[in-house]
């Protein structure tokens, strides 16, 4: 009776979730600020898989931007060479510039579009999977391996402004089509939000499933005795990669996304400085909630423009005093601060709790409030 | 050596033939160059319920330590005809030897039955992990009875008393399907009735298993135990039943003759 209570809740918030995404904003919001929400989507994207790894996992991921730039380069590098095609040109504009005749054999696959989108779906979970088994059964965790992601993102970011053939600090931009589909046309740039919408959609589901699963009950484990899990049987490295994969494919996701709506993708995107803000929604919104990082994620990123457009450097102090006064007060962000709030509110001994994880963790209200908000 | 047909513990095992055994031969562990455990024997067969018992600093928790895969160690563990030594912890585990800490360490944020509902699933398939859980398993509808949780089963394990934690790490170890199960101060800051449960706990589990208990409480060693292993600077001294151990005069001598006569002196510490 109650699960099938929840589960009604469940679809209700996800149909509200899509009525606003799909018919509400696009309604309500000017072409620009649509462009602007489907970026923040993409932010989105990334702090749901972020969520899963850091609120969940206990996994510090410092270097999302890593996978986010590997996806967005991806579908950067197929973008360009259907323009170059269209064109009737062996090489993107970039390279024909800078005198280079022929493709560089890295891109040559990319031609392809289907062996793009594979490859945005293969390669940066690979990736992550191979890295995490390294490092997951090394036993490196903690400040150490947060470090580790981070002199990743630093390093990737460095490579690639070396990297003449991929456009250097410019990185690639002036895409005219997205697989067919001119840039420049308001209707297509709305279909690219809605694909975004979709896609987050998609994404917290499965994040959604994964988190109520038995797996997500071990993943809590993990995070709160990894030792103990390990003398219960289990390899937690396993287990950590798992969501250290799956936040990885949804940052290569949200990058592939990045690259058309935004415009560009460059190193910028991926280095030190994007990998944190990636970090400070999800600690805002509440990182170990379903939908507290991907409501954080858009919050600050919609507050930055909002703010930036007026107040431009000042928002930089702002944003750090709100990430201190969240880590030093909130641990549990906005989530965890409205279940505070709520439990005071209704302070009896003995309230009945069913699900302690969704209680501390989860705000199972949190799931609606963030639906109808 | 007959079955008992209630399957109480008894020193040497109750299952006679073809019963699990732990055997430790030579084990002998060196923290550079310092040897907390020297050349320790042991011979556990199912049924038994032996606590092992010594001074501060002598070497239990690190036989534990070495059997569980926690500590580097040389010699031999051989469970059932399966050697331990070299494997990791999580196979160690996954064969079947279970252990408790001194501190509780259940996951706190979890309920009692999330708790063991982990204990049981080291070998579950991906297909079931990535599915929700739907009912309880028979293993630990039988396990929060055996330990007395069942009225907690949907409660968090971080509001257990610090008893019920202790229960719940056996209950833990229970659904793990765990033989051979080390419980490393059981009673360790537990009330007199909480200890008087524990030890029946353990006579009710230790029936068809194989216990060993790290235990500095006298009495509660007295009134449990079927089988004492003595150690002593990283050394087996003594084994034998309660009688025989308090009588050997080389246990005496480790207690200072205090213990005995009874232990109340030796029972804080470590």
């Amino acid at each position: 009776m109650k699960a099938r209570l929840g589960r009604w809740q469940t679809w209700t918030g996800f149909a509200v979730a899509a009525l606003l995404l799909f018919a509400v904003a696009p309604a309500l919001l000017s072409d620009f600020r649509l462009g602007l929400l489907a970026k923040f989507l993409c932010f989105a994207i990334v702090a749901v898989g972020i969520g899963l790894a850091w609120g969940r996992g206990g996994m510090l991921v410092l270097g999302q931007g890593v996978f986010f730039g590997l996806g967005g380069y991806m579908m950067g590098m197929h973008l360009k060479i259907s323009d170059a095609q269209l064109r009737g040109d062996e090489v993107p504009d970039f390279m024909q510039i800078a005198g280079v005749r022929q493709l560089p054999g890295y891109w040559a696959p990319f031609a392809s579009p289907a062996f793009t989108l594979l490859a945005i779906l293969i390669i940066p979970a690979g990736i992550a999977a191979a890295l995490g088994f390294g490092v997951f059964k090394r036993r490196v965790k903690g400040a150490y391996f947060a470090i580790l992601s981070q002199a990743l993102a630093a390093a990737l970011a460095i490579l690639l402004v070396g990297q003449t053939g991929l456009g250097g600090s410019n990185g690639l931009t002036n895409f005219r089509t997205f697989f067919g589909f001119a840039l420049n046309d308001p209707v297509n740039k709305q279909m690219l939000y809605f694909i975004a919408a979709g896609v987050l959609l998609v994404v917290v589901a499965v994040a959604r499933q994964l988190m109520q699963s038995r797996y997500g009950e071990l993943l809590v484990a993990v995070r709160d005795g990894e030792e103990r899990v390990r003398f219960l049987g289990y390899d937690p490295a396993n287990i950590k990669v798992v969501a250290y994969t799956v936040a990885a494919l949804f940052a290569s996701i949200a990058g592939a996304l990045f690259t058309p709506i935004v415009g560009f993708m460059a190193p910028s995107q991926v280095g030190i400085l994007p990998s944190i803000a990636f970090l400070i929604g999800v600690a805002i919104g509440g990182r170990t909630t379903l939908l507290g990082p991907v409501l954080g994620a858009i919050g600050v990123a919609w507050a930055q423009t909002l703010f930036s457009e007026r107040f431009p450097s000042e928002w930089i102090y702002a944003q750090g005093l709100l990430f201190i006064v969240v880590v030093g007060f909130f641990p549990a962000g906005l989530a965890g601060a409205s279940v505070l709030l709520k439990r005071r509110r209704r302070r009896k001994p003995e309230a009945p709790e069913s699900d302690p994880v969704a209680a501390s963790d989860t705000d199972p209200d949190a799931e609606k409030v963030g639906a109808t908000r | 050596m007959t079955t008992t047909p209630e399957l109480t513990p008894l020193a040497g095992g109750n299952a006679g033939m073809g019963a699990q055994y732990l055997q430790v031969r030579g084990l002998t562990v060196d923290f550079d160059g310092f040897k907390a455990v020297s050349d320790v024997d042991l011979t556990l067969f199912q049924g038994d319920l032996r606590f092992l018992i010594g001074p501060n600093g002598a070497g239990k928790t690190t036989v534990i330590d070495a059997v569980t895969g926690l500590v580097n160690a040389t010699g031999s563990v051989n469970k059932s005809g399966t050697e331990l030594l070299g494997k990791k912890v999580h196979q160690i585990a996954k064969a079947g030897v279970g252990r408790t800490f001194q501190t509780a360490s259940v996951f706190e944020q979890l309920t009692v039955l999330q708790n063991l509902d982990i204990a049981a699933g080291a070998r579950r398939s991906a297909w079931t992990l990535l599915r929700r859980r739907s009912g309880v398993l028979p293993a630990i509808e039988e396990a929060l009875e055996t330990i007395g949780l069942a009225h907690l089963a949907d409660k968090p394990a971080g509001v257990l008393a610090h008893g019920q934690k202790q229960w719940l790490e056996i209950g833990m170890l229970l659904v793990q399907n765990a033989e051979v199960l080390l419980l490393d101060e059981p009673v360790a800051g537990m009330s007199t009735e909480e200890r008087e449960e524990t030890g029946n706990l353990l006579r009710r589990i230790g029936g068809q298993r194989t216990v060993v208990v790290v235990e500095h409480d006298m009495d509660f060693m007295r009134a449990f135990a079927t089988s004492v292993t003595v150690l002593a600077r990283g050394q087996v001294i003594a084994e034998g039943s309660v009688a025989e151990v308090q009588a050997n005069p080389k246990v005496q001598e480790v207690y200072l003759g205090t213990a005995a006569a009874g232990a109340d002196g030796l029972k804080e510490g470590s």
